[in-house]
């Protein structure tokens, strides 16, 4: 019997003033990062409602990695304080609730910061699998 | 027992409806047994008179009540606030919740409410509940001879771990100022975060998994007030009970601490109100003492027009990261 190999499902939210661009920059350099990675494309790294996150895990996600422009650099302002705070509560409580801390990460990454995506991506890949699979945080009605 | 008497309460409760300043009083009634005492609407100083009460049993956080009433009420409402009830007051009103020119509120000093299901589990069948300087005299259907109590072994934990019997709001005060405590409330969210991952994940799914999604957590939360809620939406999947070895509950529940994350004043009503007894106010407590420890001490509901930690930020915050791990790597 042939075993499946292990792939962590990663969900990226990515700003798309910021990290959404450094994406395409890593694709335009040929950078490599694990196509385990999938991207959701986000108007602000702020727009990410804690929910989003819970729900990613829900529906099978081994982890969530929100990447937004740097503090200072927000395409509005201040998007990104908000989000610090937001995200920085958010994994405390999943750590309280004896959630890997892994699992989860805040990453500034800029337009031009290319290399720098994809070896974030890189690295938040191998530390999931690491981890292995989600069973914490999923749901067994939501697999399919 | 508490020192401020029912009297005193109905006398100036009568007087304030007699002379006009208020139209409709909500306060505290008699239910059918001495320790399930209810909110309710006394329109006249006869229904005062008649089931109007004030002992150890009047736990209900009024503060809520008035986001409703005040919109379907003529005239002015008296409210009794407890000094717990009174940031709840200032926090809805810095939300903008009710009109404050509807309400006339008391201020009733506060000597600790008690823990029904404390009290029941120390005495078996109770049928009446007397108060006296030396704690709770129980009478039950099984003895002649009424049980005494000690009031300190059935408080609720809010009132153990009391943080203030200081008024932040009120027209009228009755009783006598109180002070800020320094309470130990955050001993038990310290114990929890200092035990392994895993530890904490055993202990969670545990009491989490007794959930029945009964929604009284939600609906009794002072802070709790969206019209909408976002577990109302029957298409979502998370409106209903689910499997215990699920995710669905730890997301109830996280998301329904982070809501009022903020804006919490730890007034303890989700502990109460929930029928599995599960320690809700230890997943708030964490959010406040991690606000306190990364962003400064901040107590929701101390001042009108406050702004909740949430919805504000400095350059120099931490980063998720650092909050993470900044008792270490595995702490």
């Amino acid at each position: 019997m042939q075993v499946k190999e292990y792939k962590p499902l990663i969900v990226a939210f990515c700003c798309n003033w910021c990290s959404y661009a450094g994406a395409d920059l890593a694709g335009n350099n040929r950078l490599n990062y694990p196509a385990d990675v999938k991207i959701i494309r986000v108007p602000c790294s702020c727009r990410v409602n804690p929910m989003f996150i819970l729900r990613a895990f829900q529906r099978g996600a081994d982890g969530v990695i929100l990447c937004g422009c740097h503090p200072g650099d927000c395409h509005y302002t201040s998007g990104n304080y908000y989000t610090r705070r937001r995200m920085a509560m958010l994994f405390s409580m999943l750590d309280y609730l004896g959630i890997e801390r892994e699992r989860t990460r805040v990453e500034w990454v800029s337009a031009a910061e290319g290399a720098k995506f994809a070896a974030t991506m890189n690295e938040f890949v191998e530390a999931v699998s690491a981890l292995g699979e989600n069973k914490r945080l999923e749901d067994l009605r939501c697999k399919r | 027992m508490q020192k401020i008497t029912r009297e005193q309460l109905l006398d100036r409760a009568v007087a304030l409806l007699s002379d006009g300043t208020v139209n409709s009083v909500l306060g505290w009634q008699k239910g059918e047994f001495d320790y399930d005492v209810t909110p309710h609407i006394f329109k006249s100083a006869d229904e005062l008179k008649e089931g109007f009460v004030w002992n150890d049993f009047c736990y209900a956080n009024f503060s809520k009540y008035l986001v409703l009433k005040t919109d379907r009420i003529e005239g002015k409402l008296l409210v009794f606030l407890k000094p717990c009830d009174t940031y709840s007051f200032n926090q809805l009103l810095t939300e903008h919740r009710f009109d404050r020119e509807k309400v006339y509120a008391i201020g009733v000093g506060c000597e600790g409410m008690v823990d029904v299901n404390k009290l029941k589990a120390a005495v078996d069948g109770i049928s009446s509940i007397e108060a006296t300087e030396e704690g709770l005299k129980v009478t039950t259907i099984y003895d002649d001879e009424p049980t005494v109590v000690a009031i300190e072994n059935v408080l609720l934990e809010r009132c153990v771990n009391c943080k203030s019997k200081k008024h932040v709001a009120y027209d009228e005060l009755m009783g006598e100022e109180g002070e800020i405590i320094d309470s130990a409330r955050f001993d038990e969210v310290a114990a929890l975060e200092a035990m392994t991952a895993d530890e904490r994940f055993a202990f969670w799914q545990n009491e989490l998994s007794k959930c029945i999604r009964c929604n009284a957590c939600r609906d009794a939360c002072p802070a709790c007030t969206c019209e909408n809620c976002v577990f109302n939406n029957p298409n979502s999947g998370v409106e209903t009970k689910a499997p215990v070895t699920s995710f669905e509950e730890q997301m109830f529940h996280i998301i329904r601490a982070y809501h009022v994350a903020g804006r919490c004043t730890d007034c303890g009503e989700c502990s109460r109100v929930c029928p599995q007894n599960i320690p809700l106010h230890l997943l708030n407590r964490k959010f406040i003492k991690d606000i306190n420890e990364c962003y400064g001490d901040y107590q929701a509901g101390e001042e009108v027009g406050m702004r909740a930690p949430l919805v504000d930020y400095t350059l120099e915050d931490l980063e998720p990261g650092e909050v993470l791990n900044r008792r270490g790597e595995d702490a």
